[in-house]
């Protein structure tokens, strides 16, 4: 009786929605029929998509990859013999010879797609928990200063620097502080977050209770969107894991020091990514801004000092941890340090997840990772940070995407996700989309964003319609500026960024003559 | 439903009290109950109100605020269409059209025999493989015209 072989095949979100499921299924069957021992490890991905369903095989040679793998694919490579790496059409080979992926850096994407995500004993053999081992031997500033000398910036999007908001946090007295993880990921082409909680949530646990002994918090939140029904899986199974092996509880590791951690499931609103929005919502309530200060570092969660960092900013600290400050903040330059996972998503060929040390422009990532567009047509526009964030035209591809770079060409990096529009794409219908959906989500607190939003579609309706087409522009204009100025959060605050790039570089889509009008 | 006041209660009650004693407990109760009933009935208020000691108005603020909860039962089978850029940048648009023309739905709507509700959604994280969809839990990506149809197709299939 020969040792089973083991085969990865991701239950990634993505990967399932292309078959990944099935495939199982299939294997499981085909190695049952034929009497050959495998070990199925349902893994995370290792966010090449266009190879997904990506399924590896442990064979004498390491990992020998084959994909993209449909469950029909099945009977002929057990014929090919892929237990052993046998040769097919559909295989690969050393995934991570690719260079996709060699020419990475991935600190702290470097589990994702490699281990089981829910084995602590596969973790713990790939480098896992030893940057909590350390914290528990250091007290708490020195943690946070571990992480302030790291260079991290929150990469949920606004980039504030996480030691300085863990300072505070610190330096508050209080019964009861929390660390609360958002992970209310809304923004439209970034899937990092969903990426790593399903691929890696044990960095994410491990990160959260790195940030409770640094604070002195003993509660965490993972307040999740309710979108993301495998991501809730998988950290829920990760969760009980970990505290059944001691690595969350009362008494972490036998140090007397407790961490607990709970996930919260979000309801459909995408306000609540907002960080004072998150907290209403984590407290039973509307999502309704809250008006700083005071900041919630120092009135956060039930009115108490509270961390609030996104998934990428938390699960990046364990390697900080591991490797100290000085080699994270190797990676990166100037002020953007460490390393970003960017993620290249809509008309692309090769979409995937990207993470480098911010030394990449726009061109390279979509060019040389992304193969071009999916549609073969040139690239019109690109979006880059979410629904709020700015639209560059093709002549702009050369910026880096690095927060200071993308500032000064008046875009944001947000959270690092990166959309590829053809020239099929039609501007003035996609600023429309901008506005349309800051009224949908629009938590309607505050007026420019609850009504700006409204008058904004009707605006570019009448833009569209051909209606005084200059006069309703410079109105629409102005619109912006009242948004970009008078609201209190980035929702209302932000979506001039897509509306006024769209009309700088894309005007001629909203000086078209609608058809039957002259005038 | 032909429940009376004192069976809904009973129901209620099962579903909260695991979840009373937690800090802010209201989305969590909300969500249990649709996992519950399908929907958050109108009728849930009052009783969920009170047994958590908040205004009615509290309760219905909530529940009114967030697109997750249904305020009428769904059909038999639910289809979550996304609408975001990245889908869009890659055909969504004239998908959703597909879907309304063919179905006959709009938005927020269940077909007459109680089969189908289409709803929209604002990305399923599934970006770089868009469109994408949702159909009764099971995402889908790269879904072409021809693809929704056969799904659509299967759920008429006797299983």
């Amino acid at each position: 009786m020969s040792l089973p072989v083991t085969i990865y095949i991701p239950r990634d979100a993505t990967a399932l929605s292309l078959g990944a499921g099935q495939v199982a299924m299939a294997v499981a069957q085909a190695a049952g029929a034929q009497g050959a021992a495998v070990r199925i490890v349902r893994n995370g991905s290792r966010g090449l998509f266009w190879l997904e369903p990506l399924v590896e095989v442990l064979t004498d040679a390491g990992r020998i990859a084959y994909g993209p793998v449909q469950a029909a694919d099945v009977p002929g490579l057990f014929r090919a013999g892929w237990l052993t790496g046998g040769a097919h059409p559909l295989r690969l080979g050393d995934i991570t010879q690719l260079p996709y992926l060699a020419r990475q850096q991935r600190l702290t994407f470097a589990r994702v797609g490699v281990t089981d995500p829910i084995s602590i004993e596969d973790y713990l053999a790939h480098q896992g928990y030893v940057g909590l081992r350390r914290a528990l031997e250091l007290a708490p500033l020195a943690i946070v200063k571990e992480v302030s000398d790291s260079g991290l910036r929150g990469r949920g999007g606004a980039a504030f620097p996480t030691g300085i908001k863990w300072q505070t946090v610190h330096d508050q007295k209080a019964a009861q502080k929390y660390i609360c993880c958002n992970a209310d990921e809304g923004d439209s082409g970034t899937f990092s977050d969903r990426m790593l909680m399903e691929g890696d949530p044990l960095t994410l646990i491990e990160g959260m209770t790195i940030a409770g002994l640094a604070v002195g918090a003993t509660q965490g939140y993972i307040y999740l969107r309710a979108e993301y029904p495998h991501a809730h899986r998988t950290l829920y199974e990760a969760i009980s894991a970990a505290r059944q092996a001691g690595y969350l509880g009362a008494d972490l590791l036998g140090s007397g020091r407790c961490f607990e951690l709970e996930v919260r499931m979000g309801a459909g609103a995408y306000i609540c990514g907002e960080e004072t929005s998150m907290l209403e919502s984590l407290e039973g309530r509307r999502g309704e801004v809250r008006v700083r200060p005071p900041l919630p570092a120092i009135k956060g969660l039930f009115g108490q000092p509270t961390v609030v960092n996104n998934v990428i900013t938390l699960a990046s600290v364990p390697v900080i941890l591991r490797d100290g400050a000085a080699a994270y903040r190797d990676f990166g330059q100037a002020r953007s340090r460490g390393t970003l996972p960017l993620q290249l998503a809509g008309n692309v060929r090769h979409g995937g997840l990207i993470e480098r040390a911010f030394d990449l422009t726009v061109r390279e990532l979509i060019e040389e990772y992304g193969g071009g567009t999916a549609s073969g047509r040139p690239v019109r526009a690109v979006q880059i940070g979410g629904p709020l964030g700015a639209y560059l035209p093709a002549s702009q591809l050369d910026t880096a995407l690095e927060y200071e770079a993308l500032a000064a060409a008046g875009a944001l990096l947000g959270h690092g996700g990166v959309v590829v529009f053809d020239d099929t794409v039609d501007m003035l219908e996609m600023a429309r989309y901008a506005m349309e959906f800051c009224a949908l989500e629009s938590c309607g607190k505050c007026t420019p964003c609850r009504i700006g939003s409204t008058r904004g579609t009707e605006v570019i309706d009448r833009i569209s319609q051909g209606i005084d087409q200059e006069g309703n522009i410079a109105l629409l204009e102005d619109l912006c500026s009242t948004m970009f100025n008078g609201s209190l959060c980035g929702l209302g605050g932000m979506t001039p960024y897509p509306v006024r790039s769209a009309l700088k570089h894309f005007g001629e889509d909203f000086r078209r003559r609608p058809a039957g009008r002259t005038h | 439903m032909n429940e009376t006041e004192e069976q809904l209660r009973a129901r209620l009650e099962r579903v909260v009290a695991p979840l009373r004693g937690k800090p802010g407990p209201l989305l969590e109760v909300l969500h249990a109950v649709q996992h519950e009933f399908g929907f958050v009935p109108a009728s849930v208020v009052a009783p969920l109100a009170e047994m958590l000691n908040l205004s009615r108005a509290e309760v219905h603020g909530v529940l009114s605020f967030y697109h997750h909860f249904r305020h009428s039962p769904p059909g038999r089978h639910v289809l979550q269409l996304c609408r975001a850029e990245a889908c869009q940048s890659m055909g969504a648009r004239a998908l959703a059209t597909h879907v309304q023309e063919s179905t006959g739905l709009d938005w927020h709507q269940t077909s007459g025999d109680g089969l189908l509700s289409l709803e929209p959604v604002f990305c399923l994280g599934n970006c770089a493989c868009g469109p994408a969809l949702m159909l009764d839990g099971e995402l889908y990506g790269r879904v072409s015209a021809a693809r929704v149809d056969e799904l659509l197709a299967s759920l008429v299939q006797p299983s």
